[in-house]
């Protein structure tokens, strides 16, 4: 009998076992009651005398108040920044440079578990995830691109480069310092100044990273934190001094921001939202694509832009892997960030719980047949349980659109051809997956793909030595590796 | 320079402390044996008084810190980049923290302070350089090659394996720093035998690799005379690669015949001054690196269904 037409075994989940809470202790964090801008090496307040409060999303107490910038607030670091730009950082060596990025990744390194648990705490996100990924991954860019600093006449052959000057950074919610040190990282590696605008929702982190930069003793205004909402952004990206502005977020956003500096000769990069094909063929080691499937939707509650939120099976596996995708989804622990069980944490914010909840009513609404696991869902805080949808079609709204939750989309393919077409048929591409035996198929699929990037037979690997960046309406530029420098540099011919 | 030294030397006051004098040995997989053979060398301050008697390193120490090497290989070479380049970072830190013990060294064998000092700061800042490159110079030299058949062909770095070394004469830190890094930043383990005229701070920087993380036998560093090793460090079959910074045609001739019993690579490193800013670079790493090549069929050229 064909191994594939086998009933896979139903696994029973009602036991009298549960896993006792291993709550990440909290008692060493240190979260001010208020956090003022930084700006030129100090702290100050804002202009505006506005501050927000920022949310635990899994328990919907407020950590900290927040000071919201105004345009007179974002000028007064831009100047820092040009300041500092014309007085320090481009005169420095890139050896110098470098030094100050190493500190940053050591301090980073050393204050590892302040900043994991206060990330899981503002963001809502399980600590084993801040904890291996986010924070470990933070370090690791600022060494990876500290050493780049001094090295730069070797990475683009037949040209020399020079800084760019003020660049203006917007990071989203998703990895709040993860995205951060992507975009610090290489700026400052290579000789621009910045000023840093962390999304509304969690900006802890970014304000703590502020007051390690500090620590480290970078000569003032180099590195400057503007915290608020939409008004801050538009400030920033509108303003007059700065050369560039580096964006990761949603491309309805990202498309406002290419509109707005359109014509001003600012650079830009943009990192925007994505409709990941995840796709298993029927050679595929099932178990391990299944892990796959699971780790490429519901890590981070599938606030991931590469998340692989279509889910493609070839027809021939399709039961098998839909029962051992359901039992696996079965097995996963949503609750409290802080647990060091927990799989699944809480959504980001409100408005992002409301904009998902909406999805899955599109989603039935269309045709679809919603499965969701029948984990408990905590009385406080902001919870999705992880779901997924049969029964849909390339048309659906919930196919094409990207719903930044823990919201898986199945669909089913004969051929690699047919699969290539359907994975390609989205305004997106910054990622797919695929899961086969045969690497002459891999290949085939990364020619084809239109994505930035493919992982095969793993999912939702990041390295700071490789690039990461979309295709299409995903994005302009990269970031990560040798190719992430050349978003903050002026090439020039060699005479 | 040395007049402060020669005091604190003879200064035999009642109530003063006595000196430890500290025992200069080899470094070998990561511990720091004396010389098999017994014997030793002096090593004497500009007026002539013994500072140390250092390890007259034999054809048995050079065998066995091989066989070491060889077996520290591999595990080092299959270190993730990112983590060979954190450990290099370390070297550097540590030598930072003791840069007072290598200026006292240096000016013990005849450095004013200014030059100790320019050494040393060099020195710490050439472990940070390559500690960076640990992890960039594979996306510098690989290639992803377009050939015309339906194939992905790339070439990639590899580790040359166990590297043999004579470490420049002058400039018995730096000189010996400028030739470690690039080879185990690579992914290679070394064989390195110090300056001859300056081997002190050889071995106290032996001392700073075996608190920096660097796994025993990765770097092994021995004492004694160029003219008696010569000999075992060009023949030895299992050294795959030779690396000659000096300035001795007879010896760079010498090696490069020898390497053939092997065809055994020799890197002939022509530096004068290994203190500038030129004497490093990613082509240093290169020159102890293997390229190899793979293809992999692109399926769908004939169809869809490839059979490989």
């Amino acid at each position: 009998m064909d191994d594939n037409k086998r009933p896979a075994p139903s696994l029973q989940f009602k036991t009298d076992w549960e896993y006792s809470p291993a709550p990440q202790g909290t008692g060493f964090v240190k979260i001010k009651e208020r956090y003022e801008l930084f700006i030129n090496g100090k702290w100050t307040k804002p202009r505006s005398g506005k501050y927000f409060p920022s949310i635990n999303p899994s328990s919907e107490d407020q950590l900290t108040e927040i000071a919201e910038a105004n345009a007179d607030d974002v000028d007064r670091a831009v100047s820092a920044a040009r300041n500092a730009y014309e007085k320090y950082w481009r005169r420095m060596s890139g050896k110098d440079r470098s030094k100050y990025l190493y500190r940053i990744a050591r301090m980073l390194q050393e204050r590892s578990r302040d900043f994991a648990v206060v990330e899981s705490m503002d963001g809502g996100k399980p600590i084993r995830e801040s904890r291996d990924v986010d924070i470990p991954l933070a370090a690791s860019h600022f060494f990876y691109y500290a050493g780049w600093a001094d090295k730069l006449e070797y990475a683009f052959p037949g040209r020399s480069v020079s800084s760019l000057g003020v660049v203006g950074q917007i990071t989203p919610w998703n990895f709040p310092l993860l995205m951060a040190a992507w975009k610090l990282a290489p700026a400052l590696a290579t000789g621009n100044t910045v000023v840093l605008k962390p999304a509304e929702t969690t900006s802890i982190t970014s304000l703590m990273l502020a007051e390690l930069i500090q620590e480290a003793d970078l000569p003032p205004g180099v590195v400057n934190v503007v915290t608020g909402h939409g008004g801050t952004g538009t400030a920033l990206v509108n303003h007059p001094d700065v050369n560039k502005i580096a964006f990761t977020g949603s491309t309805e956003v990202g498309k406002i921001i290419q509109r707005a500096i359109a014509g001003t000769g600012k650079k830009l990069t943009l990192e925007l939202g994505g409709k990941a094909a995840n796709i298993i063929f029927e050679d595929a080691t099932i178990d391990q694509a299944v892990e796959g499937i699971i780790n490429g939707i519901y890590f981070n509650q599938g606030h991931v832009c590469c998340a692989g939120s279509r889910l493609f099976v070839q027809e021939s596996v399709f039961d098998k892997v839909i029962h051992k995708l359901k039992d696996r989804m079965e097995t996963l622990i949503m609750g409290d960030p802080l647990d060091k069980n927990t799989d699944v944490g809480a959504i980001n914010s409100l408005k992002q719980l409301r904009k998902i909840r909406e999805y899955l009513e599109i989603g039935v609404k269309e045709g679809g047949e919603l499965y969701h696991t029948s984990c408990s869902i905590p009385s406080k805080g902001y919870w999705v349980a992880p779901s997924l949808f049969l029964n849909v079609s390339q048309s659906s709204r919930i196919v094409q659109e990207e719903i930044f939750g823990p919201v898986l989309a199945v669909q089913t393919f004969r051929t690699v051809n047919e699969v290539i077409k359907k994975a390609n048929n989205t305004p997106f591409g910054l990622s797919a997956g695929v899961w086969t035996d045969k690497g002459s198929k891999i290949f085939q699929l990364t020619n084809q793909l239109r994505a930035g990037v493919v992982w095969a037979n793993t999912f939702n690997k990041f390295d700071p030595a490789s690039p990461f960046g979309g295709y299409k309406e995903s994005g302009i530029g990269r970031e990560g590796g040798l190719h992430g420098l050349s978003a903050y540099l002026n090439y020039h011919k060699i005479i | 320079m040395s007049e402060d030294y020669r005091d604190k030397r003879l200064n035999v006051a009642p109530g003063t402390h006595v000196s430890v004098q500290k025992t200069y040995k080899l470094y070998i997989g990561g511990k720091f044996p004396r010389t098999e053979s017994g014997r030793s060398f002096p090593v004497l301050d500009e007026s002539g008084h013994l500072i140390a008697n250092m390890c007259l390193g034999s054809e048995k120490d050079f065998r066995i810190a091989v066989e070491a090497a060889r077996k520290a290989e591999s595990g080092w070479a299959g270190q993730p980049a990112y983590t060979r380049g954190q450990i290099l970072y370390r070297i550097a830190e540590m030598l930072e923290g003791r840069k007072y013990q290598f200026l006292d060294e240096l000016q013990q064998t005849g450095a004013t302070s200014e030059d100790a000092e320019h050494e040393v700061n060099a020195s710490i800042d050439r472990l940070v350089y390559y500690a960076g490159w640990c992890d960039k110079y594979q996306q510098i030299f690989s290639t992803v090659n377009p050939v015309s058949s339906s194939h992905f062909n790339f070439s990639v770095t590899e580790p040359m394996g166990v590297v043999g070394a004579f470490a420049p004469e002058e400039n018995g830190l730096i000189g010996l720093i400028s030739v470690i890094a690039p080879v185990i930043g690579g992914g290679n383990a070394i064989v390195v035998l110090a300056s001859e005229s300056h081997p002190l701070s050889a071995i106290s920087f032996a001392e700073v690799l075996n608190s920096s993380d660097v796994p025993g036998g990765v770097v092994n560093i021995l004492t004694g005379r160029r003219t008696e090793l010569i000999k075992h460090f060009s023949t030895h079959k299992d050294v795959n690669a030779m690396i000659y910074a000096g300035s001795d045609s007879a010896d760079l001739k010498t090696i490069q015949e020898n390497a053939t019993e092997n065809v055994k690579r020799v890197v002939f490193w022509k530096n004068t001054d290994w203190l500038v800013e030129d004497a490093q670079s990613p082509y240093f790493v290169m020159d102890l690196q293997e390229i190899k090549t793979t293809w992999h069929p692109i399926g769908g050229a004939f169809g869809d269904g490839s059979s490989y």
